[in-house]
């Protein structure tokens, strides 16, 4: 049973008085998965558990053989939070090679980072004068570095113009024909078409996890909207 | 792969380059407690007797103190709030390698910070210290690292730059109100006594006083003692309550 690269069950993560996830169960292969579903459904918390930094109130969370957050899996599970969580005073060069210093990196692989995410141009500027769109890609060419076995990017595209998202997808796929897995959340319904395989979210519960195909086959939608939509009405 | 000390190298490298680029904020940081000596020289000009002998070396432990108490708490608050310090906690680094890269940086920044106001006081303002100056320098950067190191701990507290910036008064200023600089700690009423005497500030400004009056050492390095203990005793804190997994 070691296909998956994530194998969640009965996840439970309580908030407040919320339990935002309920006991969810989940897994995920290599290939680019896409986890779609509308804000604020448990997106970033299913994905926070996943790279272990949830507080999880119960269930297990398994990356990669392991539990999720063991001290082995850092070196290779790669993670972009919602924020572009790089350095808004340092130049993406700076940002990559500090980065590559923590996890004790090559420069070389430094290189490879920008471009691959095609800041080669801007790999002198600091980030803070760097467009949206521009920030999102050095943040997840740090999340490259090192050549993690899994990528779990939370909302990397929202914001960005439709030939840099195609752009952002192609390196996914890239990445993912390497043999990586890339898990990659949207709350934009469009974005299923590019995933291998997709995971329908709302409400803390996994609705569906099929390849786009299966989706609109299984319901007979013309697209993964409506085929969400009538996920929905069957469920009501 | 595990080299120890890389993780500490690589923040504190990656903290001195972004003060580098904020030159407003280098410039006031090593410009401010100078300036602040010179103000206190001023005021007391005028006065009969050494009031700024007495008062100056004193005044030296308070400024890096509050300084990089203040400077830390806010970086760290940026890194919580840019999403890097989660980040950086997902990478193979030890929490005490990180807190320890931030200590290592401010520092140095502490250092150079110190023995110019030090340098201004001892130079061109005249202060008279009865003791080697060397050791004045070296209380000053111990009271800096050590203002570092609470504001390290006192972060992981902080949840919004509100809360950051009320932790001054409610962690330094009753330091600085009880440390024997405006009412020596023997007049203190009892209890209070006993306060002032757990505080870190107290031994700091305990030995810039001896300092100032003596030429012994022991007692002076006796404090010293006690103020490193307390910043590495905040530092292995600061380390223990910053959370992998938060809610």
């Amino acid at each position: 049973m070691m296909n998956n690269t994530v194998e969640v069950r009965g996840l439970v993560v309580v908030r407040g008085r919320h339990r935002v996830l309920d006991g969810l169960d989940l897994d995920v292969a290599p290939g680019v998965t896409g986890l779609l579903g509308p804000s604020g459904c448990g997106k970033s918390t299913l994905l926070r558990s996943v790279v272990g930094v949830q507080r999880v109130a119960g269930g297990a969370v398994r990356v990669l053989g392991q539990d999720a957050g063991a001290a082995a899996l850092r070196r290779r599970v790669g993670y972009v939070t919602q924020a572009a969580s790089v350095y808004d005073d340092l130049t993406v060069a700076e940002n990559l090679r500090f980065f590559a210093r923590v996890l004790g990196v090559t420069r070389h692989d430094v290189e490879r980072a920008v471009e691959s995410v095609d800041l080669g141009e801007h790999r002198d500027q600091v980030v803070g004068r760097l467009s949206g769109g521009q920030r999102s890609r050095a943040s997840l060419a740090v999340a490259m570095l090192g050549e993690p076995d899994l990528l779990v990017l939370d909302e990397p595209t929202v914001g960005l113009d439709p030939v840099l998202r195609r752009d952002l997808w192609a390196v996914f796929h890239r990445i993912a024909d390497g043999g990586a897995t890339v898990l990659v959340s949207s709350h934009v319904m469009d974005e299923a078409e590019r995933c291998d395989r997709l995971l329908l979210m709302r409400d803390g519960a996994v609705l569906t996890d099929d390849t786009p195909d299966g989706v609109k086959r299984r319901t007979g939608a013309g697209d993964v909207e409506t085929a969400f939509l009538r996920l929905v009405e069957d469920l009501a | 792969m595990r080299t120890p000390g890389r993780v500490a190298g690589a923040v504190a490298l990656r903290v001195l380059t972004q003060l580098r680029r904020d030159r407003r904020t280098l410039v006031m940081l090593l410009a401010l407690p100078c300036l602040l000596v010179v103000l206190l020289w001023w005021m007391f000009e005028d006065a009969p007797g050494s009031s700024f002998d007495r008062l100056g070396p004193g005044l030296l432990a308070l400024f890096p103190f509050v300084v990089m108490f203040l400077v830390t708490s806010v970086t760290m608050l940026r890194e919580r709030s840019s999403g890097t310090l989660e980040r950086l906690l997902t990478l193979p680094a030890g929490r005490l390698d990180l807190i320890l890269g931030y200590a290592l940086a401010f520092g140095v920044v502490a250092a150079v910070q110190s023995t110019l106001a030090v340098a201004v006081s001892v130079g061109p303002l005249g202060l008279d210290v009865a003791g080697p100056v060397w050791l004045l320098v070296v209380v000053a950067v111990a009271d800096a690292v050590l203002g570092t190191a609470l504001g390290l701990f006192v972060s992981a507290f902080a949840r919004t730059e509100f809360q950051a910036v009320q932790f001054l008064p409610a962690f330094v200023i009753p330091q600085i109100l009880l440390c024997g600089l405006l009412l020596p700690r023997e007049v203190l009423p009892s209890g209070l006594e006993e306060v002032s005497s757990v505080l870190p500030l107290s031994y700091a400004t305990d030995a810039m006083q001896t300092l100032s009056r003596s030429t012994a050492t022991g007692a002076v390095l006796a404090d010293l003692a006690v103020v490193v203990g307390f910043g590495a005793a905040c530092l292995a804190l600061g380390a223990a309550t910053l959370r992998r997994r938060t809610a």
